[in-house]
């Protein structure tokens, strides 16, 4: 779709970034960029082991080194030694134990980052190796090592829904699998640290939820809460990696023992060991259905890989089940899914948060069961499509808008692309470009579809509210009134700052819209993930600026105000109730669906591929920012296509074998197709302006839908991704 | 060693150790902070640079091999304050979004756009290849590339 882009403007229109000019200027400060003068750089030794028992550590020759001011252990966390979202399960310095390979061990700071690396080296650290657990399955065997003393399960979770033992006419099963996937934000972890008067420190860091950080580091600190300030640095894209404590702790260590600041910046390969990653799944399934198609019964049993530590697998588990069965009406389920521990790489949150995992699995099985029963696949979605009033799984019934139906039918209406001869074509357009050594003889087109939907905020009775404080400046200047808003919403790239001042500008009808940089002295924000700041900074953001507007009144209009108007306001999401033994409740706040299309040329027999064309539908309730929306469908589908195709975290027993760039594949511009974005927009009831987050439901969609699109071009089951080139050709 | 380089048109020195890359040098040596360091192996085209008039990640080259020659960086592209067309078009297409990968997409756009004023979409595509971003499947950044040509031509 063309939007038509102004430079200031309200809910609706399609207003330009107010941190674009900063940024396309190569002026935007990121967190790598922070610098102070004095300031010491920090490093950080982390275990070679999946799984070791630390028999000495002994830093003392590296903290001798002329240069470097700290070389710190476990010994040295002065409050409580260990920090998670969830459960404080993770030491910020290994104690007697490493449980993963990159686990942090000790940390130091030196004058210069050569210097602080080559301490590193300096310490000596001795290890009995342990054998690891790896497999997800062997980490529920009873005789394999437990992980934690409380064993190998972080959560398993079960919905009983109707009858489970309902009969079918027709069965279909099969078993899929997801592989590790990399948020790979293009800014590394970075932080800057400075040490305070009052005996306290003020970080400045890149991350996606200040207060949780907050919450977790004073602790370990030993510091009151009021002395450990955070304030928000240039974010390089986040996509979950944001979401647990990096070097944060580390970094205020070494400033607090050292009296000077320091800063910590990760280089390429440390980030792939310095944040969570998307859990590995592997899904087991088995649909029934009437002859007519109609879905009567939904078997699941979910298994997804939590590594070493908790991190936010209870909630990537508790998503992963509850949308097992789909976007579809189903009277029947069972459903369970269970999160382990093993000696891999921890994995958390990463864009779809579990939804990913479940929709490749039972978009493959509507295709099985399309198959199995002679129906075409859209049909078959569209007669069993969830509808405004339907009842999930777990016994809550969809009260806000639900546009299954709308958005598969959409998404039919995109024309499809032209078929081009691929012998008389440049060969970059062949399927792997210049790589391609045929003539494309032996392509094949594959048309494959998905659609499917994600929670909108926290959900299991989480109250993940949002402050925001709006000011109004009378006319100072002769420029005009100037508002200023405060809240603790970070924006990592998705655009939170604009749709904010957009607010603004409908609220209040103010032009001139200060957003401040966000910090720890204002009220939470939650978090930006799970598609929700939107919603929830916008709404308060909306609420503030009523009470704003009701005393201007009350003051006989802006051109008499003669103070400045405040008002602070928090936003809450309806609420929400845990599961019981059932897995019954009211778990979700709101929801947002989207289908997308995706159209293959394969050569079968060089293994290669190329998307023609992606085509998404998505749910956004209303568009705040139409050229903003786009964007994250565009991006979350390049994140969707390198899930499907390329990206994988490869562990060798529990080893990352491609931390880099050079390894790690994620899409180029080469590897993308056009894609054509279809906003579904019907108004959500009870959410500011009528708004459902965006940037998730693409993620979601297009890996399940650029596989169905290869299963169609070669006729392979083809039931793991990545897909590689070995599985197009059948070796 | 001390390296001397004319950065921006102007010559700048900084003392440094022997292996330090282009890339560090402009940033921690002479405070340009525009060039990002997000992947040091010159996969993803954050840092790049012009050196002598060519384009090259800024992370693949030692400053000393920079000595005595000539440096443009992103930086350099503001006249007087005014974004160049290629920076107004990013901004305007919604080509921007967390922004790391932008002063390289950017550099490498306006290289791009002086050699070829109209390239075909498969050679722009090859000229970007070796930048890469994460937040924007590459679409809205297509559309800057064709709106800032469209806007160089139409003022030349």
């Amino acid at each position: 779709m063309s939007v038509e882009i102004r430079r200031k403007g309200g809910v609706g229109e399609s207003v330009r970034r107010v941190d674009g000019v900063p940024k396309v200027k190569g002026e935007f400060e990121y967190a790598s960029d922070l610098h102070r003068d004095g300031m010491l750089f920090g490093a950080t030794l982390r275990s070679p082991h999946p799984y070791a028992r630390i028999v000495s550590l002994d830093v003392s020759a590296a903290a001798a080194m002329p240069g470097v001011q700290a070389a710190l252990t476990h010994a040295d966390v002065p409050g409580k030694k260990t920090f998670g979202l969830d459960v404080q399960d993770q030491p910020v310095l290994a104690i007697d134990v490493t449980r993963y390979s990159g686990e942090p061990v000790a940390i130091v700071a030196a004058e210069d980052p050569e210097v602080a690396r080559s301490a590193l080296k300096q310490i000596a650290a001795r290890y009995q190796v342990l054998s690891p657990v790896t497999d997800m399955e062997q980490a529920l065997d009873d005789a394999a090592p437990k992980i934690h003393p409380q064993g190998n399960v972080v959560r398993t979770l079960q919905i009983v829904h109707g009858d489970p033992d309902a009969k079918a006419d027709v069965w279909v099963e099969g078993v899929y699998e997801t592989g590790m996937q990399d948020q790979a934000p293009l800014g590394p972890e970075a932080g800057l640290a400075v040490p305070a008067a009052d005996g306290g420190v003020d970080l400045f860091i890149a991350t996606q939820w200040l207060h949780a950080d907050l919450e977790q580091l004073a602790p370990c600190l030993d510091l009151p809460p009021e002395k450990v300030r955070l304030h928000l640095s240039g974010v390089g894209g986040a996509f979950g990696a944001r979401e647990d404590v990096s070097m944060q702790i580390h970094a205020c260590l070494l400033a607090l023992r050292t009296q000077r600041p320091v800063r910590m910046s990760y280089g390429r390969q440390e980030s792939f060991y310095g944040h969570v990653h998307r859990h590995p799944s592997r899904v087991w399934m088995r649909h029934g259905a009437l002859k007519d198609g109609t879905l009567v019964n939904v078997q699941a049993r979910l298994l997804v890989d939590g590594g070493a530590y908790t991190s936010t697998s209870p909630a990537v588990i508790g998503n992963a089940t509850t949308f097992a069965a789909g976007p579809y009406e189903v009277p029947n389920a069972r459903l369970s899914g269970t999160a382990v521990f093993t000696n891999n790489p921890p994995c958390g949150a990463m864009r779809g948060f579990g939804a990913v995992q479940a929709c490749f699995a039972y978009e493959a099985q509507m295709d099985k069961l399309a198959a199995a029963l002679t129906i075409d696949p859209l049909e078959l979605r569209l007669k069993n499509a969830l509808k405004t009033g339907s009842v999930l799984p777990t016994g809550q019934p969809i009260i806000g808008a639900a546009p299954v139906r709308e958005c598969l039918e959409r998404l039919r209406d995109v024309p499809l692309p032209a078929e081009d001869s691929p012998l008389d074509r440049d060969p970059m357009l062949l399927p792997g470009g210049a790589g391609n050594v045929g003539h494309g003889e032996a392509l094949e087109r594959g048309i494959g579809i998905a659609v499917g939907y994600k929670n909108l905020a926290y959900s299991e009775g989480f109250d993940d509210s949002s402050e925001a404080s709006v000011r109004v400046w009378p006319d100072r200047d002769g420029q005009g009134p100037l508002v200023e808003v405060r809240t603790a919403a970070v924006d990592v790239g998705q655009g939170i700052d604009t749709v904010v001042t957009q607010i603004v500008r409908t609220e209040l009808g103010i032009d001139r819209v200060t957003v401040c940089q966000p910090d720890t002295s204002i009220g939470s924000a939650g978090s930006s993930s799970a598609s929700r700041q939107t919603m929830m900074t916008g709404g308060a953001v909306q609420l503030a600026c009523q009470a704003v507007r009701e005393e201007i009144e009350r003051q006989n209009g802006l051109e008499n105000l003669r103070r400045p108007v405040e008002a602070t306001r928090v936003y809450h999401h309806r609420s929400t109730s845990k599961l019981d033994g059932k897995g019954q409740g009211d778990p979700h706040v709101s929801f947002a669906f989207g289908a997308a299309r995706a159209v293959v040329e394969v050569d079968q027999e060089l293994g290669l591929v190329r998307v023609v064309q992606l085509a998404v539908a998505q749910d956004v309730g209303r568009a705040i920012n139409p050229q903003s929306v786009l964007g994250q469908i565009e991006g979350g589908s390049a994140q969707g296509l390198g899930l499907a195709l390329m990206e994988e975290v490869a562990l060798v027993d529990g080893i990352v074998k491609n931390a880099s760039f050079t390894d790690y594949l994620i899409p180029t511009i080469l590897d993308m197709p056009p894609v054509v974005s279809v906003l579904v927009e019907e108004p959500e009831p009870g959410l500011p302006y009528g708004a459902k987050g965006v940037g998730e439901p693409s993620t979601v969609v297009v890996p399940a839908a650029v596989v169905a699109a290869l299963r169609h071009a070669t006729g392979r089951e083809l039931r793991r991704a990545p897909i590689k080139p070995d599985d197009i050709v059948g070796l | 060693m001390v390296v001397r380089t004319r950065v921006n048109g102007e010559w700048r020195a900084a003392d440094v150790w022997p292996g330090t890359s282009l890339l560090t040098f402009l940033r921690d040596g002479l405070a340009l902070y525009g060039s990002k360091n997000a992947c040091e192996q010159g996969e993803c085209g954050s840092c790049s640079v012009w050196l002598d008039g060519a384009l090259v990640c800024s992370c693949l080259v030692l400053a000393a091999q920079a000595h005595d020659r000539e440096v443009r960086t992103v930086e350099s592209l503001n006249d007087g304050g005014r974004l160049h067309a290629v920076q107004e078009a990013f901004v305007e297409t919604g080509a921007v979004q967390c922004g790391f990968c932008t002063p390289g997409f950017v550099v490498a756009v306006t290289d791009l756009l002086g050699k070829d004023p109209n390239p075909s979409l498969a050679t722009v595509k090859e000229a970007l290849s070796g930048n890469v971003c994460r937040c924007t499947g590459y679409q809205k950044i297509l559309d800057a590339v064709n709106l800032a040509a469209g806007r160089l031509r139409a003022a030349t």
